[in-house]
């Protein structure tokens, strides 16, 4: 087959992924989106394998490969909860990284082997991609690991950790340069650099706390992006050179829109270590106060007495996977004529639009969904306000306590509402580590218990009103 | 190719993926991430390259688990963005119904 052929295919791929992208701006067009990428993606896969490079008697291998792993894919991708998307995407991101990596690794032993020195250019991509696939691989899994509570959700730190982390990449780029400077290859030194960068993975995100991982797993998702592309120099391949391109873009334009949705800057994110502390409340004249617990019934007449209810969602209902439930105590609130809104936090749960994607599943309609800024004004005009499982995004704190390691964060004003009644299965602090004075204020009142549980009594409490 | 051919190629790549993702919405976000995951799994065409002409096993093995990895991030990337933007698209038909 004609070699420019292969390259009209994967023209038409990176235009099919522009296009995806594109579509993708909105949520009516956006499903299209990513069947227009599956396209582009089976044209530049189809094409390769009529590349002359792949002789015929690796083709059974080739194809036993992908049907086995295709199959895997489907089958974990369509088990999985949508409350476990975020670790998915984690450790898809990690494999992703660990394939740019050994392609990184073979052309380098390929290179030894045969004895030749490649082009400066293929030399310099070789060691980077092989550098950042590393990095985002290792760093991947832990985040992953930390998402779904293999290793603990909070920074983990220790003396001179920075520094470490400073003098790994100081080493590192030693090496690379060592590589790129000496005569011939040396595979020691390779593997060296590949472990060092693991390691540094590792070592990179431990101390990052579990409520900053989507902000990791997007910048993880960028540097694979931008591996990938560097693959598409050693391998001089224009697929690789543009779909990395494009999402090595896309992942950094997305990570920093996050970090701005939390108010805080990426080094920040990176090197803050927000939440190994629990930061105690700021406000000394709550000291010493303890919360007021109600039972289900209560809520319900709570409820059932309001004209208007709001309803926040957060990472505790998408662990309980209360969504449905909420979904029908606000029809039933409804029924009776009462106003039911849902305020999204942009942060909310574990990755950005993580509430909407839930609520979507429960059949929500959009028009009941409200963001920050829509919301906040009406707070003060609200009779109850119903917080499932969210902690961090409704803390007064975040208004005026500098101390606060949140300070700064735009929050959902909840407490400025008549009465908040908030469902959480104990006292401990939310993501952050921070403790919440909102639980102690006068007009609050706690619901404790598993989300789905409290919300399903309450709605069928709500039926003898 | 000339070099200066590839670098033109990956330079307007990154221009072009500024400019299409800086205009989506919030609520996109996170369909977006994983359907950006899937496509950088085109990885996997260079998995594909290297295990067709590996030779040895230690070669085949590098290669085979490369595709193996590039596989699963490709496939599991466009499953997972599916099922996500697939209630997106239940929810505006309950809406216009």
């Amino acid at each position: 087959m004609n070699r420019d052929w292969i390259d009209v295919a994967y023209l038409a791929a990176a235009v099919c992924f522009i296009l995806s992208l594109k579509l993708m701006n909105s949520p009516v067009t956006a499903r299209k989106g990513n069947w227009v990428a599956m396209g582009g993606m089976a044209a530049a896969l189809l094409a390769t394998m009529l590349n002359p490079a792949i002789k015929p008697g690796n083709l059974a291998l080739i194809a036993i490969l992908v049907v086995l792993g295709a199959a895997a894919a489907v089958w974990s991708g369509r088990k999985i909860q949508m409350t476990a998307v975020p670790q998915m995407v984690a450790l898809l991101n990690g494999l992703g990284g660990g394939a740019v990596t050994l392609v990184a690794l073979y052309e380098f032993l390929e290179a030894s082997n045969a004895g030749i020195t490649p082009e400066p250019i293929q030399r310099v991509t070789t060691v980077l991609s092989a550098i950042i696939g590393s990095v985002s691989f290792s760093g991947s899994l832990i985040a992953f690991g930390k998402l779904q509570e293999i290793l603990p959700g909070r920074p983990l730190t220790f003396k001179g950790q920075q520094f470490l982390n400073m003098l790994l990449v100081v080493v590192l780029a030693g090496m690379a340069v060592g590589l790129l400077t000496v005569q011939g290859s040396s595979v020691p030194l390779f593997a060296g650099l590949v472990t060092l960068a693991l390691v540094l993975g590792v070592s990179g995100v431990l101390p990052i706390g579990g409520a900053d991982m989507p902000v990791v797993i997007s910048l993880l998702n960028s540097f694979t992006g931008c591996a990938a592309g560097l693959a598409g120099f050693v391998l001089m391949n224009t697929a690789l050179l543009i779909g990395g391109g494009l999402v090595g873009a896309s992942g950094l334009i997305l990570t920093l829109q996050m970090c701005t949705a939390m108010n805080r800057t990426l080094g920040n994110v990176l090197f803050g270590a927000v939440g190994s502390v629990i930061a105690s409340s700021g406000n000394s004249a709550l000291a010493g106060r303890q919360p007021k617990s109600y039972s289900v019934e209560d809520a319900a007449i709570l409820l059932t007495n309001a004209n208007s209810v709001v309803i926040v969602p957060g990472y505790g209902m998408a662990v309980a996977q209360a969504q449905h439930q909420v979904k029908e105590m606000a029809a039933k609130l409804m029924a009776i004529g009462i106003d039911v809104k849902y305020a999204v936090h942009p942060v909310a749960g574990r990755m950005p639009g993580h509430m909407n994607v839930l609520l979507a599943e429960a059949d929500v309609p959009y028009d009941q969904l409200y963001e920050l800024e829509q919301i906040n004004p009406l707070f003060p005009e609200t009779d109850v306000v119903l917080v499932i499982g969210a902690n961090d995004v409704v803390n007064p704190a975040a208004r005026y306590d500098k101390s606060s390691p949140i300070y700064g964060m735009p929050i959902l004003d909840v407490d400025k509402a008549k009465t908040v009644i908030v469902c959480k299965r104990g006292m401990s602090p939310g993501f952050a580590g921070v403790e919440n004075e909102l639980f102690l204020l006068d007009n609050t009142v706690m619901v404790f218990g598993n989300a789905k549980t409290t919300i399903s009594k309450i709605a069928t409490a709500l039926d003898s009103y | 190719m000339t070099l200066v051919a590839i670098v033109t190629i990956f330079i307007l790549a990154i221009f072009v993926g500024l400019e299409v993702i800086s205009k989506v919405p919030q609520t996109l976000h996170t369909p977006l991430m994983s359907a950006t995951n899937a496509i950088h799994g085109v990885i996997l065409v260079g998995g594909l390259l290297i295990l067709g002409s590996a030779e040895g096993l230690a070669m085949t093995i590098i290669g085979g688990t490369a595709v193996v990895f590039g596989t699963l991030n490709v496939v599991g990337g466009f499953v997972v963005t599916d099922r996500m933007l697939e209630m997106f698209r239940g929810k505006k038909r309950e809406k216009t119904s």
